[in-house]
């Protein structure tokens, strides 16, 4: 971990209202798109939707924007993880 | 393996040497030993209730129809004897234990990296148990779901699942915290000279299970959370009539359960890489391969679960990719026992209770990994889906596998831990009576799967009786054989014949520190020079 890892930050409430806000804005559109008759373009839709929503929650409010390579590392593993979980679903939910 | 591991005999051992007394030297100890001797008594202490479950299971089906139980409180005993089995023995059973009491020596460390998380993990699994516990003498009595908790059933039965999988929730976590405690002690304190080429193969099989913990826990923990807001909320999720989907509750259910299989099993195969090369007088076969399918189990053994639900209605294509995925798992598994026969041949072979234990291991993990074969491949898999022969390849690989392996470590290492050992003798009567009894039991459950005998039936046609009679009567031995043992195994650690420092003449590090270790392993830092299974370098005969 780098040493500014250490280092003190604070984010103002502004940017955090701003993505707080940015967080709603996403939710409404899930279910704005839930509701198209896309098939399955749906879930990609929504996939794509949380995947914004979960890097801007781990960005600004996990504070992973000011940690080094090491928990940024980690981080990697473990969406990379959670992608390979729900990708390989897929091989059922898009051929059955 | 050390060039500083020279310790006076009279050096104070963990037992002594806490400043606390009575049970809160015990339940408030955050010495890795300590917590792996609780460890070890809990998931004793379940294993025993669970066996006991199983033996009533095997009297109830000794005879068609009805013998000692209705049909509702078989539903109950077969779940509670797989989620006490599962979640409450084979699971935190090998981390917990034996992870706590070795690996940190293993390595040249004091403690584990997180030692107050360490004692907090052992709270969790606690807490977790009680609720268990709990929830079968109360709400509608016990589950009646099997250890899968599949839903529809499990979000509509009355039995008190709900309760139940809470406890299992407060259990995973115990599991997540335990691994990435033992990662981080792997990568962090590590003494010197202690290079990852010379980590003890069990060390390398507890830092894959690890990962697998960190990675594939939190998955069940957030099913079972689901399985909760169907039955308390109706949300939906895995109702058809509401938009849901049930299979998706079994996709999520083997994300984890799969990979937790290798939970219960990698470390095993640890202990057994442990095992056979001091027994066996010679340097492992293979040490890098063996470490590395460690890692290669864990990893794409955490891509088949799509193999339990090949029956499910589960797309063709999906049914093709994980039939292949799962064959590719049996290529690191094979390498591991190709390099175990192989560091026997020619080996100077002592036929000691721990020995015995891990050549059982390779033959019923070989037996249990092949018929896995015939589950694997999607077009035997339809025959014999749950039937009797899914029960019989399970217990090959986990009783006989990771159970096995379990005993040939308490076998191995408690003595260590107790500067006293056990009978041979009788060890090795026990050891017979269990292996016996075992292959009765449950090579006639393969058989009657084969035969078309469906899993979970409280009854049976006739045609099925003469094997399950002797199913039956193949585990009274089997029990016969783990009553001896355990007897036998703790007399002996209370008042057998006292041991000194490297009973076996093993070369890494556990054996070079006094016997009982001091609090802290090690008096002064040691200094690695030389691998795990370099007996001449270790300066052993």
């Amino acid at each position: 971990m780098s040493s500014d890892s250490h280092a003190p930050h604070i984010v103002g409430y502004g940017k955090l209202i701003a993505v707080w806000l940015g967080l709603l804005f996403f939710t409404g559109l899930t279910v704005w798109v839930s509701r198209q008759q896309t098939g399955i373009g749906h879930v990609w839709g929504s996939l794509a939707i949380s995947v914004v929503k979960s890097g801007l929650v781990i960005t600004f409010y996990m504070h992973m924007r000011h940690e080094g390579w090491l928990l940024r590392s980690l981080l990697f593993v473990a969406l990379l993880t959670l992608a390979i979980f729900i990708g390989f679903t897929f091989f059922d939910v898009l051929y059955r | 393996m050390t060039s500083a591991a020279q310790f006076s005999p009279a050096t104070s051992s963990f037992w002594n040497d806490t400043g606390k007394s009575g049970i809160t030297s015990w339940v408030f100890s955050t010495d890795h030993k300590r917590i792996g001797l609780l460890y070890l008594y809990s998931v004793l202490t379940f294993f025993l209730i669970a066996v006991s479950l199983g033996a009533l299971l095997r009297i109830e089906l000794m005879a068609p129809g009805r013998t000692i139980m209705g049909p509702q409180t078989y539903n109950a005993v077969f779940t509670v004897h797989g989620v006490l089995m599962i979640f409450l023995f084979i699971i935190p059973g090998f981390p917990g234990a034996f992870g706590n009491l070795i690996m940190p020596i293993q390595i040249g460390a004091r403690d584990v990296a997180f030692p107050r998380l360490n004692l907090f993990s052992w709270w969790l699994y606690i807490a977790g148990a009680a609720i268990i516990v709990t929830s079968l003498f109360t709400g509608g009595g016990p589950p009646d779901t099997g250890w899968t908790f599949y839903v529809p059933f499990s979000e509509r039965t009355g039995t008190n699942v709900s309760l139940a999988v809470f406890g299992v929730f407060i259990v995973g976590f115990s599991s997540i915290l335990t691994g990435v405690n033992f990662v981080t002690t792997i990568h962090r304190l590590r003494a010197e000279g202690m290079r990852w080429g010379r980590l003890p193969l069990f060390v390398w099989s507890v830092y894959a299970t690890a990962w697998v913990q960190i990675l594939a826990t939190p998955i069940l923990g957030i099913t079972l959370v689901l399985i909760l807001a169907e039955r308390v909320l109706g949300t939906g999720l895995f109702d058809p009539t509401k938009g849901g989907d049930p299979l998706m509750y079994q996709h999520l259910f083997w994300i984890y359960s799969h990979p937790a299989v290798y939970i219960m099993i990698l470390p095993g195969m640890g202990v057994i890489s442990d095992i056979i090369p001091v027994f066996a007088r010679k340097p492992i076969f293979g040490y890098k391969m063996i470490a590395f399918s460690s890692l290669a189990i864990a990893g794409a053994g955490s891509l088949v679960w799509g193999h339990h639900m090949f029956t499910s209605g589960m797309s063709d294509n999906a049914v093709l990719i994980f039939s292949f995925l799962t064959f590719v798992v049996a290529i690191p598994s094979a390498i591991k026992v190709f390099n175990w026969v192989s560091t026997l041949y020619r080996g100077s072979i002592s036929l000691e209770a721990p020995m015995l234990f891990a050549l059982s291991f390779i033959l019923l993990f070989s037996i249990g990994g092949l018929a896995g074969l015939i589950l694997g491949a999607a077009a035997t898999d339809i025959h014999v889906h749950d039937t009797q022969f899914v029960v019989g390849h399970f217990h090959y690989v986990i009783f006989g596998g990771a159970g096995f392996a379990f005993f040939g470590a308490m076998h191995y290492w408690l003595p260590k831990f107790y500067g006293r050992r056990y009978h041979e003798r009788t060890a090795v009567i026990a050891w017979a009576l269990l292996f016996v009894g075992f292959n009765i039991t449950y090579f006639s459950m393969m058989v009657l799967g084969m035969e078309g005998m469906p899993r979970r039936y409280y009854d049976y046609l006739p045609e099925f009786a003469p094997l399950n009679l002797v199913s039956t009567i193949g585990s009274w031995i089997m029990i016969s054989g783990l009553i001896l043992m355990m007897v036998n195994l703790f007399r002996g650690l209370f008042r057998g014949e006292a041991i000194g420092q490297n009973p076996w003449g093993g070369a890494t590090l556990e054996w070079s520190v006094p016997t009982p270790p001091p609090t802290e392993n090690f008096i002064e830092e040691p200094v690695v020079t030389h691998g795990p299974y370099d007996f001449k370098g270790a300066g052993i005969p």
